[in-house]
């Protein structure tokens, strides 16, 4: 129990606990995501051909979207009452916390997103096949999302027009990771095999698992001071 | 402070930065006016006529530059960031947030041109060509820097929150340019690449390094001026301002 | 030497508009930029003489 990952497991227990009492939230956000994917036929129309060539996008773009209404919410509540600081002078490794708070985020706002995907990519008239792929693409992929994420929400902690702010810095960085999550559907359906995008976006989690929590760290002990 | 110790640490405090900065602004300028008339002069009236593209091709002499120069200066800024956190200078937070409104300068002048090239070439002014694409990405990078320092009150935490930034930008510039090559390759549309360079004259080739070099020497010498009216701003209050700045 | 008139150099061969606006837009760009800076370094100077004098 008192292993080195026992503050990573503490920080996130506690997050998820919050979550928990917080449902609207969690609910809010899925719901944001499946409206604005619902909004792409009503606004380009139900050609099913059509459907079938923009549901990775569509879904994609909305999951970045869902991803993004979470992200000013991890860690202003703990900045404004005193929490975030208590965690930075803490014994225990800031990052290890730091770490459990994403991963608490991504099984709040990333992992509904991609268990829900699957019904929205039917709506797409997406093949069983696709909608594996594309499933798997974003269960790769929205860990991503919130570990990147997370770097921008600290270092717009605190700063006046933050939501919009954290858009601006964090979209094009996500660039990466919508193009080879998405692109393994079209690769597939191309032909041309989903490995190669699936095994790339593998390594990006890889990489950003390593230095997102910690880059994080640095930008909230910026913050902070 | 010991002023017998010279080494290069004396010049990261911004009161003897300022005027040493002072005396190198003219030199830049200078270099860059007379290498901006001699790049275009070669540029423009001595290059040959290129064999393909006719005389629309002498949009490269400030496209190119621009591009280079826009990919550059990033990589400039990552380093002062680098720096800025390393040794906790000030002057490295001064010297990125100088640097950034260049380089979304040339970023943009490097998608315009690059439209205004694209037109009578590809018959379009846009195409998601891997390149326009990356440019426009890194264009939104600078906003992002831009923005987040604006934003931030305290000059200190806006230094290091846009150090931090910077470098994970300039982590994120080739990758987002690999998958946008990949992405670019899967989707086929727009095969017009200008990758494979005619050959070109060897006028038209110093017609562009000419142009480089002016572009190169016009940011130093407007980021230099930039970051002395940082310096004074960040150092309203303090006596050496008053002594030096009215020079 | 490629030109045979002034007419004919601002012309481009037929690509005047695209030649000149890439141009222009870098002169602009830059010209705006530089005028800028004048402004705020005059703005910045005048606040210190300002303080200058009330003290």
């Amino acid at each position: 129990m008192n292993g080195l990952l026992y503050p990573f497991q503490q920080s996130v227990r506690r997050d998820l606990l919050l979550a928990a009492r917080h449902k609207t939230e969690i609910v809010t956000a899925l719901f944001f995501f499946v409206i604005v994917v619902n909004l792409l036929p009503l606004g380009i129309g139900p050609d099913p051909d059509l459907l079938r060539k923009i549901a990775p996008g569509a879904l994609w773009i909305g999951a970045l979207l869902a991803t993004l209404l979470g992200l000013q919410r991890l860690f202003a509540p703990d900045h404004a009452d005193g929490t975030l600081e208590q965690m930075a002078l803490s014994p225990q490794s800031f990052t290890l916390l730091v770490a459990g708070k994403i991963l608490a985020h991504w099984v709040v706002a990333g992992l509904p997103v991609v268990l829900i995907a699957p019904v929205l990519g039917l709506q797409f008239d997406l093949s069983g096949r696709s909608l594996l792929i594309l499933t798997v693409s974003l269960l790769l992929g929205t860990p991503i999302l919130s570990l990147i994420g997370a770097v921008g929400a600290a270092l717009t902690l605190g700063v006046r027009g933050s939501g919009a702010l954290l858009s601006l810095l964090i979209l094009p960085l996500y660039i990466p990771a919508l193009i080879f999550g998405a692109g393994a559907v079209e690769a597939d359906l191309a032909g041309l095999g989903s490995e190669g995008h699936l095994s790339l976006l593998a390594a990006l989690l890889v990489v950003s698992t390593f230095f997102a929590p910690w880059v994080t760290t640095v930008a909230l002990r910026v913050a902070l001071e | 402070m010991n002023h017998s110790l010279v080494n290069w640490f004396k010049f990261a405090s911004p009161a003897s930065f300022y005027p040493l900065v002072g005396r190198l602004i003219p030199f830049f300028a200078t270099a860059a006016a007379i290498l901006t008339i001699a790049g275009l002069w070669v540029g423009l009236v001595v290059a040959p006529t290129d064999a393909q593209q006719g005389e629309g091709y002498r949009i490269i002499f400030v496209h190119v530059p621009a591009s280079w120069m826009s990919m550059f200066i990033y990589c400039v800024m990552a380093f002062w960031a680098a720096l800025g956190l390393a040794f906790n200078t000030r002057l490295s937070g001064m010297m990125t947030s100088a640097l950034a409104p260049t380089g979304a300068l040339f970023a943009f002048l490097s998608l315009w041109t690059g439209a205004l090239w694209g037109k009578p070439m590809w018959g379009a002014w846009w195409v998601w060509d891997a390149r326009l694409t990356s440019q426009l990405i890194l264009f939104f990078l600078y906003l992002g820097f831009i923005a987040l320092q604006a934003a931030i009150d305290d000059p200190r935490r806006a230094d290091k929150a846009g150090a931090i930034l910077a470098l994970v930008g300039v982590i994120n510039v080739p990758i987002i340019y690999f998958s946008v090559q990949w992405w670019n390759t899967l989707h086929q549309g727009a095969s017009v690449s200008m990758t494979k360079a005619p050959s070109m004259a060897h006028t038209m080739l110093l017609g562009m390094l000419l142009m480089a070099l002016a572009f190169w020497a016009y940011t130093i010498a407007v980021a230099l001026m930039r970051v002395r009216c940082i310096i004074l701003e960040r150092e309203l209050t303090s006596g050496w301002v008053k002594k030096n700045a009215m020079e | 030497m490629q030109w045979n008139s002034f007419n004919d150099f601002l012309a481009m061969g037929g690509y005047a508009l695209y030649v000149w606006g890439s141009i222009g837009a870098c002169v602009l760009g830059m010209g705006i930029e530089i005028w800028m800076l004048k402004l705020r370094r005059r703005a910045i100077l005048a606040r210190l003489l300002r303080k200058e004098l009330t003290q």
